[in-house]
Parts: C-alpha cells; structure tokens; sequence
C-alpha cells in the first residue's frame, strides 16, 4: 500500500487551492502552519475531499480543524490509509 | 438647513453639502473590444466591433449565436490561489478592480480599516463556475464539487474576492438589477460616501457565456436570433431584432472630493453630480415607463435642467418598442434631437450588470477627451427626425454634463449625470 508522501500533498494543494506566491512551497514547509503557507479553511476542505475521494477514505468533519500543518494532515491522512487498509485486508484502499 | 458632518441630504441640490457629490478618481475597464481602458477607449472611438459568433462553446443548437466575447484575458495577471476560486467573470472582475486603484494611485491596505467599500452590480452572479459543478455533480457525484462553490457563483462573489484581496473592509454588497445595476450600484456607492466612506469601488463587471447562462438569455425573449454581426444589434433602426449580449464591465473608484484632495489624487474624471432609479408600472395599466422619471429625478439631483445635458449614453435596447419609448422619453424632456444620443454598446454587446458601468466609464472619458464615441452598425437615419444619434464616427463636442440611461428587465430604469471638471 503507498502512502501520501509530503509532495503528494504539495500538488494536491496546488490543485485543489493554488499556490500563494510569496510562499515557497520547495522548502521545509513540513511544519509550517497552513495559515502560514496562505491556506485558509476552504483550502483545506477541499484539498481533504480531494485526498478522501481519491484514497477512498474518510478522514471526518473535524480533519480541517485539527489538521493544522501538513505532518498533521499526512499522519492523519496515513492512519486513515493504514486503517483502511488493515480493516478491508489490505484490498480496499487504492494503490496510486 | 446644515449637514452634518460626513451627512449630507439624500438630494444635494443647492444645499452646502453639494460638495460631498463624489468624484470618480479611478477607473478599470474589461471589454469584448479591449481590456485596460485606454485600449477599449481606442477601440470605441475608433468604433471596432467585438461581436462575434461564440467560441467559448458550441452554441449551435440555441435559438441565438452572437455574443461579445473576451477572448483575450491571461488569468496569469490573478494569484495563482485565487484561480481554483474564480470563474472568467470574477477574474475580469478582479482585474479591473486592480486597474481602478492603480489608475487612482492609491490600496486600501495602507488606509484605516473601514475606509474603504465594495459594491458591485451582478445578474447571475458565476453561473460559468456554478455549471462546472453542477456537471461535475451530475457525472461524478458530490464528492467531486469544489468547496469553492460555496461562494463562487453567489451574486457578491465580485464584491467579495476584491474586498478580501484589497483588504476593503467598509461597507460592502452587490446589487442586482439587472442592466439598470451598473448604475444603481454606483448609486448605493455614492450614498454610503455620504455617509462618511472615504473610498468606494464600484460599478460592474458581469458575463456568463456558459450553456447554462446561454439558456437563461436566450429564454428571456431580448437576444437577436440573426447570426450576421453587423446586422445583429441594431437599436433605434427599424431593422432592430433584439440584442446581442456580452461580458465584461468597469470598476469606478469613487472618493469624497476632500479625501481625493487630502491624497492628492493623481487625476479626476468627473464628479457623480446626480441619479435616480424607478420602477416601470404594472405591465398593462396604460402608464408611461419610469425612465422619463428617472431621467427627470436625476438631472433634478444634479441640479441641472435639459439644456445641461451635452450627451446622453442611451440605454438602446435593441428592441423596437423600447427603442421607441426610450426615444420619446428622450424627445420629451429634450425636445427632438435636443442632444446628441450615442450607444458605443453596439459595439461589445449589452454586458448585463456591466453595461451600464461601462457607459459610465465611457461617458467619463467623453468628458476627459470632449469626444462623443459613436453608435456603430446603424445609421441613425430611420430615427433622425426625433433622434440625434451619433454614427459615421466620433464627434467632438464641448462636453460639461453626461446622462447615462439603463433599463434592467423586469421594470428598472436608471439614471445617473456625470459632470466634468470647469
């Protein structure tokens, strides 16, 4: 099973919401806040639909709020990916 | 009678808070015959023509054809966070909004917070962005629809995007009223300066050549069903069929005259000297229209009578018996071919709540360049006995006042003079 990757979530959030120019999304932005990185709650509703529709998961109502970096996202992203895939014997999930 | 301070009666005429009449220091221009408005200035006096059959998508298989199209807009110019958000109507509008405050050299950023106001004129608000989920609803399911389309295709998603990007935090909203919104919007502008805004942005930029909006336009019973371009939009002819509609608008920067002269403002197009709106009478009662009103009320605010007016931007609907009432609203208040008549909209189309703006702009730069821009694809000569209309190319003129007329479907009729410097 793949799991997201830090630029699987970098283009996702280009797609899904742009890119702010005066932020470097190349750099160390790991733990930088979403706020910080111009991505404001919408940005971030929809770049979870994206990662819930295309991974087959649901990571809840609440994953914008809590999510608030993206380690935060991607570990929460992960579990979700890890837990899905142990529950459905590792067939549910979809490989990318 | 005194205003009080940063108050003035709603009708200024003769009373000392006349001076509060705002003045237009800004101004941005999207066109189907330029965008950026000395291009679309160029474009008019020269009287080019942006109507052409549609390119956006097929509209064989629709009872009409012809629109005017932007067809040459880089939404590169934009943010790239703002492009997910924005449909092409929101990002023209965007674009003349920045223009505006450049052309009147100030940001709101650096002003307090409160100082400076949005209100736009919309008809459909997105429908451009609203029908790409709608499909994307219909084929992939919800999962699939943008959280953007929250807002993306409400009728003040302009007012809002430009508010949030300029940092524009006082009074704000959207009118709709169809074509007569380009003015009603500067209207509500003009009031909330009166009560004591420094700066307001204004005015319209609209469109929505989608299938959906299509639809909506060409059910509404106004568009020509002719596809040739010249012999398509032709008000005041007796060949007239209806118009040809049209995207794109201005955006006004609208200043208290003291707070423009504090800043020192960098240019001055004109000052919004006055303007009412009425509502036609029930359809069948007999009544006469309510832009003979409007017209009356506005020269009336302005403080100016018939003989003022230097030229009057037409409403020129396209359609005979509106052509007609707008000729005999003209003829009464002026007396036949009183003053000269123009409608450079001939040449972009009717852009729905842009229009009216536009004409706006339009007048302003007239007064600016003492140049009446020309009615193209008509003579003017059916119509000459009661009709002044300017065709065959600019005129120049001394030009001191402007009356920009326009009538929104479904019983609006606006009004608004704008007045040049001495």
């Amino acid at each position: 099973m793949t799991l997201l990757t830090l630029s699987d979530l970098l283009v996702l959030l280009r797609e899904c919401a742009g890119e702010e120019e005066s932020v470097d999304l190349g750099g160390d932005v790991e733990d930088v806040p979403f706020d910080a990185l111009g991505y404001d709650s919408l940005a971030l509703l929809n770049t979870v639909g994206r990662i819930e529709r295309d991974h087959g998961i649901r990571l809840g109502d609440g994953a914008v709020e809590k999510a608030t970096t993206p380690r935060a996202l991607l570990e929460m992203t992960n579990a979700a990916l890890t837990g899905a895939s142990a529950s459905a014997g590792g067939g549910a999930a979809r490989d990318k | 009678m005194t205003a009080e301070l940063g108050r003035t009666p709603e009708t200024g005429t003769g009373r000392p808070g006349g001076s509060l009449r705002p003045v237009v220091t800004g101004l941005g221009v999207v066109t189907p015959i330029g965008l950026g408005t000395e291009r679309y200035w160029a474009a008019t006096l020269r009287g080019d023509s942006g109507i052409g059959r549609i390119t956006r998508f097929d509209p064989s298989g629709y009872t009409s054809s012809l629109a005017g199209e932007i067809t040459d807009f880089d939404p590169a110019r934009l943010p790239n966070r703002l492009l997910p958000q924005t449909d092409l109507m929101t990002r023209l509008a965007l674009a003349a909004a920045q223009e505006a405050l450049d052309d009147a050299g100030t940001d709101p950023r650096t002003m307090p917070d409160f100082a400076a106001g949005v209100v736009t004129a919309a008809s459909a608000g997105g429908f451009d962005f609203g029908q790409r989920e709608l499909e994307a609803l219909w084929s992939k399911g919800g999962a699939h629809v943008s959280a953007y389309q929250s807002f993306a295709w409400f009728y003040p998603v302009n007012s809002g995007q430009i508010s949030i990007r300029h940092g524009m935090r006082g009074p704000s909203g959207a009118l709709v009223a169809e074509q007569a919104g380009g003015l009603d919007a500067v209207a509500k502008a003009r009031r909330h300066i009166r009560d004591g805004t420094p700066l307001m942005l204004t005015g319209g930029v609209d469109g929505s050549l989608c299938p959906w909006g299509w639809l909506c336009m060409t059910r509404s019973g106004g568009l020509t069903t002719r596809t040739d371009p010249r012999r398509a939009y032709l008000p005041f002819s007796p060949d007239a069929s209806g118009y040809v509609p049209g995207e794109g608008g201005a955006l006004l920067v609208l200043e208290d005259p003291r707070a423009a002269a504090e800043r020192a403002a960098p240019r001055i197009y004109g000052q919004i000297a006055g303007c009412a709106s009425t509502f036609d009478p029930r359809p069948g009662s007999g009544r006469e229209p309510g832009l003979r009103r409007a017209l009356r009320l506005a020269l009336d605010d302005a403080g100016i009578g018939p003989a003022d007016v230097d030229v009057v931007f037409a409403d020129a609907m396209g359609i005979p018996a509106l052509d007609a009432a707008e000729t005999q609203a003209l003829a009464a208040e002026f007396g036949p071919c009183g003053v000269p008549v123009t409608a450079p909209k001939t040449m972009t189309g009717r852009l729905l709540a842009g229009g009216a703006s536009l004409d706006l702009a339009a007048a302003l730069l007239s007064l600016r360049d003492q140049v009446i821009p020309p009615t193209v694809h008509v003579d003017g000569g059916d119509a000459r006995d009661a009709l002044d209309l300017v065709v065959g190319g600019p005129r120049p003129a001394r030009l001191r006042h402007a009356l920009v007329l326009a009538r929104g479907r479904g019983g609006f009729n606006s009004a608004m003079v704008v007045r040049g410097r001495d």
